[in-house]
């Protein structure tokens, strides 16, 4: 027998677990309604797989797991879905929820059922998704869905499995009745078990105030294959409880605030095994479970084997409860159990006993007296707290205090409650500093993202306003600086040969030359067809027009061979071929439109849209040539890249900027996501990067290569344009930080395109 | 049917305040009639009268706070301090003294302070404490026992003494045994004894009333309604402290012996120092508040002006009761190290 620990506290209050042993287990007769809730553990409610009016079987099931911690439902029996609705469900609130009524047909036809015979041959997570097929929830507590707690992640590697028999509360005898009647159900559901945990040890305990249980407890373990430890404790509340437990069984505390698989132990509730067993063995699911029925209103207490969803109204009447003698109705245990309003809601999968109280039983509370800090409670408790004090924190709403005297260590088992001779409901008072605690800190987390979002606003702004103030000095200064620069320019600047500007020269004096020419020409041909005189002073006009012409285009082409090797405009080749396009699909529209109307423009524009064709195809071809002639006669690849470049830092820029600019309008509009203020502040530094690399390339851009003025010249226009126009709606909309700030964005690229235009121009002009 | 909706626990056990308040009534009992075995109808006149006023104050002031009567007296709490404060108070003590005592206990000490369970200290002591500061020559006018004065005072010359002004014959008087050896002056222990034949004859007359109250302290151990942890550290801590003065010069100190069995330290260390209102609440408390207290009474009666010093010894340590609390809280089951402090 291996070694027990000892726990600090407990009490001792009457078992009264006699009253219900008296009599066999028996099953309760079908009941002619069942209320099954879609939530009967913590985790999620499950959604519902059936509709009202459908036929189901028994064991079929009939709602779905919506989350981890949630689990299957199923028909307890054959029936008919007759309702889908809220009903008042087990709570100490005396809530409703979302519940699926049967009414059984009484043929209990069970669904298709498929066990397996050997376990072991399956995979683990096969094995696994078996019992979490089968709706197991622990049936000892707060109905933890079973198979998350026996297939761990591999993080968690456990040495102890622990069952738990002790079953400490007084007048519950469901597991007591259980492990004497079904001892081999819950060892092969403990082989299950350690098969699927691999733990190197397997305990289990069991209170000495069971000893038929332990008996035969420890009957079927010895014809186990596998080495199970039954472990006599001491009788004491709450031994029962998780934490206290493996304290007994192992002397290792759960650190606070873990559970015990964070120490590699896995303590289970019998009832739970059993119900592994039969569900990995024979495929049933979890439909059924024992309950206890006592209390001194119950003529016939004892335990049942119980549908769940089964009424406790039916329970009651099987018990023979007498409705006059009944004034308190309990769900679960005196110690930890919480009081019913009503008998007509069902009983679910964690209802271990239903106590149906009498008045001299269960007595009203008497009126609390002062605490006088005699210390009783702090004797009793077992999670070793000093209970006076916390009652002293929670009564004064000194919360911190509470919390830092351990409050959430408190496991709420009453054993302060139960001995305190001033009658004063301690636990009730932790219950409520505890929801307390819960709602302060959900509004401490609110508020302090609503603190991260003010600093974060008001930090914007101070950066705008001081970026603001920045860039009018810094356009002040351009501007001081442009205009000493004219002045010089106007001063030292001689009209200079310019290449370019010869070339222009040429080409309209020789546009003019041919002009003339033309005029000079027709002026003959009229002269010639009237028979007009002054003809020879006609011809001799268009012999010399003539000669203008031939030598204006020689001086043209003379100036074209001087010009420097322009390479041809890409863009504006492209613009062209793009026009074209544009110009071939209007008229093609057109076209069609006269064509389906029959009109007689069709010929015309079929015609004119041939012209087009052709043009566009021309602009295209040239556009092709400039292409590849710019290719090679590019002077340098390194500033075509460069160039390249630039541009996608600008778009790079450009596109961080939107996206800020988009999380801030969604932070302003009350989206107070934590996501949000997070991305805000990882783009600004992004964009801040952005902008810095841009400066650089553009730094970079060596000058002759820079951009050309004249697209540097609407640049500046359009962002006057701009400028102007956020002004205006600025003006007509009165004080808007959005528009104001758009407008100083605006301000800045305006200031920033006229000082690119300038040092173009000043690149330009200076070599 | 009706069906009751009350929080959990839905069982409780039985006992209440009043209950824990009148057992421990019934342990001061044995004390109470040692006491007048040996010194008179005095001590129960007293104890009478001082339960009566306590009360009488306690209801008064109920009635001015506008609490049930039935509710709060039948806590009893008043019941018992005007009880203690009567068992520490000398045999023929005055009734106006009396009064003034119960009524600093009751009214200012416990009532003021908003009742049972918030006063900071224990309401006997400070009425006690009070009269001692104020009342000198009363308060250390003590009564011997019967057999060695040889003087009986009736039940009714007891009455007249107490009540009607008479004072107390010179005759009955005699100084106690700590008030005896705090006077010693230069003498030897042993040339003190030798000179007080009638102190000697009558230092059995304390020590019985010691015995009988630390008979009553072991039945509310035995019923839990108090733990060992105060008394055992104080008794221990007096034992150790004097017993190692006793070694080092037995001719100027008591013996531990002596200063266990002579004064209120029976009735300080059983019912005054463990009034859990008052104390220190975890067990590592209460041993450091118990062994204070005994550590301070040594100080005080071997090197203060007082020849007792029960009463000082418990409201020094019920004015750093609450630190104590702090700074020893117990671990809590899942915590490595236990809480030391208050953080905010």
């Amino acid at each position: 027998m291996s070694k027990i620990w000892s726990f600090h506290g407990g009490i001792h209050p009457p078992e009264n677990k006699q009253q219900s042993l008296q009599r066999p287990l028996e099953a309760l007769p079908l009941p002619s309604r069942l209320v099954l809730p879609l939530q009967q553990h913590i985790g999620a409610p499950a959604s519902p797989l059936v509709k009202v009016g459908d036929r189901v079987l028994k064991g079929q099931p009939i709602a779905e797991p919506t989350g981890f911690v949630s689990a299957y439902l199923h028909a307890p029996t054959s029936g008919t879905v007759v309702d889908l609705v809220d009903h008042s469900v087990p709570h100490p609130s005396g809530m409703t929820a979302p519940c699926v009524v049967i009414e059984p047909d009484g043929e209990e036809r069970w669904i298709e059922l498929q066990g397996v015979d050997d376990y072991r041959s399956l995979e683990k997570h096969e094995l696994a998704e078996r019992i979490r097929h089968a709706g197991i929830a622990g049936m000892g507590g707060a109905g933890f869905p079973t198979e998350i707690k026996l297939h761990l992640s591999d993080d968690h590697i456990i040495n102890t499995l622990i069952i738990n028999g002790v079953e400490c509360e007084p007048y519950i005898t469901a597991d007591d009745m259980l492990m004497r009647e079904r001892a081999d159900e819950i060892i092969g559901g403990i082989e299950i078990a350690a098969h699927l945990l691999t733990p190197t040890h397997v305990l289990m305990g069991i209170e000495d105030n069971k000893p038929e249980a332990a008996r035969a407890m420890t009957e079927a373990a010895r014809r186990s294959r596998i080495d199970i430890e039954v472990v006599v404790v001491p009788t004491k509340y709450p031994s029962g409880g998780e934490r206290q437990l493996v304290k007994l069984l192992t002397g290792v505390e759960v650190p606070s605030g873990k559970i015990p698989a964070d120490i590699g132990i896995v303590v289970q509730n019998v009832g739970t095994l059993a119900a592994v067993y039969n569900a990995v063995h024979f495929g049933k699911p979890l439909i059924s479970r024992i309950t206890t029925i006592t209390g001194e209103a119950a003529s016939r207490p004892g335990n049942r084997e119980v549908l769940i969803g089964t009424p406790i109204s039916d329970l009651l009447a099987h018990a023979g409860v007498d409705p006059n003698r009944l004034t308190r109705l309990v769900m679960g245990g005196p110690m930890m159990g919480y009081a019913l309003g009503n008998a007509n809601v069902p009983l679910i999968k964690t209802s271990n006993c239903i106590i149906a109280g009498a008045a001299d039983e269960f007595p009203p509370a008497p009126p609390a007296q002062n605490c006088i800090r005699c210390g009783a409670c702090e004797q009793v408790c077992p999670a070793e707290l000093l209970p006076q004090q916390l009652h002293w924190f929670a009564k004064g709403r000194e919360y911190d205090k509470a919390l830092n005297f351990n409050l959430l260590d408190c496991i709420e088992c009453g054993a302060c409650s139960y001995v305190c001779p001033s009658n004063i409901p301690l636990v009730q008072y932790y219950r409520h500093a505890k929801g307390e605690i819960r709602r302060e800190q959900a509004e401490q987390r609110k508020a302090e993202q609503a603190r991260i979002r003010f600093e974060a606003r008001n930090e914007r702004l101070e950066r705008e306003k001081t970026e603001k103030e920045a860039r009018r000095k810094a356009r002040a200064e351009a501007a001081a600086k442009a205009q000493a620069a004219k002045k010089d320019d106007a001063v030292t600047s001689a009209p200079k040969a310019d290449p370019e500007a010869a070339l222009k020269a040429a080409k309209t004096a020789a546009a003019v030359a041919r002009t003339k020419l033309k005029k000079a020409e027709k002026a003959l041909q009229i002269a010639r067809d009237s028979g007009e005189s002054d003809l020879a002073a006609l011809e001799a006009e268009v012999s010399a027009q003539q000669q203008k012409v031939a030598a204006s285009e020689a001086a043209l082409k003379a100036a074209e061979s001087t010009a420097p090797a322009k390479t041809p405009d890409i863009k504006e080749l492209k613009l062209a071929a793009a026009t074209a396009r544009t110009k071939v699909t209007k008229t093609e529209k057109a076209l069609a439109d006269a064509e389906a109307k029959a009109l007689p423009s069709a010929e015309k524009l079929r015609s004119s849209l041939a012209t087009l064709r052709s043009k566009a195809d021309a602009a295209q071809h040239a556009l092709a040539a400039a292409e590849q002639s710019a290719r090679p006669a590019a002077p340098a690849e390194a500033t075509a890249a460069a160039t390249a470049d630039l541009k996608q830092l600008k778009s790079n820029a450009a596109i961080l900027r939107t996206k800020l600019k988009k999380a801030r309008k969604a932070i302003e509009a009350g989206d107070s996501s934590a996501e949000l203020a997070q991305q805000v502040t990882e783009l600004e530094p992004q964009l801040a990067s952005a902008e810095q690399a841009l400066a650089a390339a553009q730094a970079q851009q060596p000058p002759h290569t820079g951009p050309d003025l004249k697209a540097l010249k609407s640049a500046v226009a359009i962002a006057r344009t701009k400028v102007k126009k956020a002004q205006k709606a600025l003006d007509e909309a009165g004080d808007n930080d959005d528009l104001r700030a758009e407008l100083a964005q605006l301000q800045q690229q305006a200031a920033a395109a006229d000082a690119a235009l300038e040092a173009a121009q000043q690149a330009t002009e200076s070599p | 049917m009706a069906l009751m909706r009350l929080s959990s626990p839905h069982v409780h056990r039985p006992g209440k305040t009043g209950d824990v308040m009148k057992q421990v009534i019934a342990a001061a009992l044995p004390g109470l009639a040692t006491l007048v075995w040996y010194f008179g109808w005095g001590p129960l006149i007293n104890a009478v009268f001082a339960v009566t006023l306590a009360l009488l104050f306690e209801a008064v002031i109920l009635k001015l706070r506008r609490r049930p009567l039935g509710f709060y007296l039948g806590d009893f709490s008043a019941a018992l301090t005007g009880l203690l404060l009567a068992l520490a108070l000398p045999p023929y003590l005055p009734w106006w003294t009396t009064t003034v005592g119960v009524f600093v206990a009751i009214v200012i000490a416990k009532q003021l302070y908003g009742g049972l369970g918030q006063n900071p200290f224990n309401p006997a002591m400070i009425g006690y404490a009070l009269l001692l500061i104020s009342f000198p020559v009363e308060m250390t006018r003590w009564a011997g026992p019967q057999e060695v004065t040889g003087a009986q005072l009736s039940f009714v010359d007891a009455l007249a003494v107490i009540f009607a002004g008479q004072g107390l014959p010179d005759a009955v008087t005699m100084a106690t045994p700590l008030e005896t050896f705090k006077h010693k002056g230069a003498l030897t222990a042993d040339e003190l004894w030798a000179q007080s034949a009638q102190l000697l004859a009558g230092l059995h007359a304390w020590q019985a009333v010691n015995l009988a109250f630390l008979l009553g302290g072991i039945y509310l151990l035995l019923r839990r309604i108090i733990t060992w942890h105060i008394p055992g550290a104080l008794l221990f801590t007096l034992f150790m402290v004097s017993g190692f003065f006793y070694g080092a010069d037995p001719s100027n100190h008591g013996s531990p012996l002596f200063h266990l069995s002579t004064g209120a330290i029976m009735l300080g260390a059983f019912f005054i120092a463990t009034d859990p209102v008052t104390a220190a609440t975890s067990n590592k408390g209460k041993l450091v508040f118990g062994a204070s207290i005994g550590l301070l009474i040594y100080i005080i009666r071997t090197w203060g002006n007082y020849p007792d010093a029960v009463a000082f010894s418990v409201l020094l340590m019920n004015l750093a009761a609450p630190f104590l609390d702090y700074y020893t809280r117990p671990r809590t089951y899942g915590h490595k190290q236990p809480q030391k402090g208050i953080k905010r």
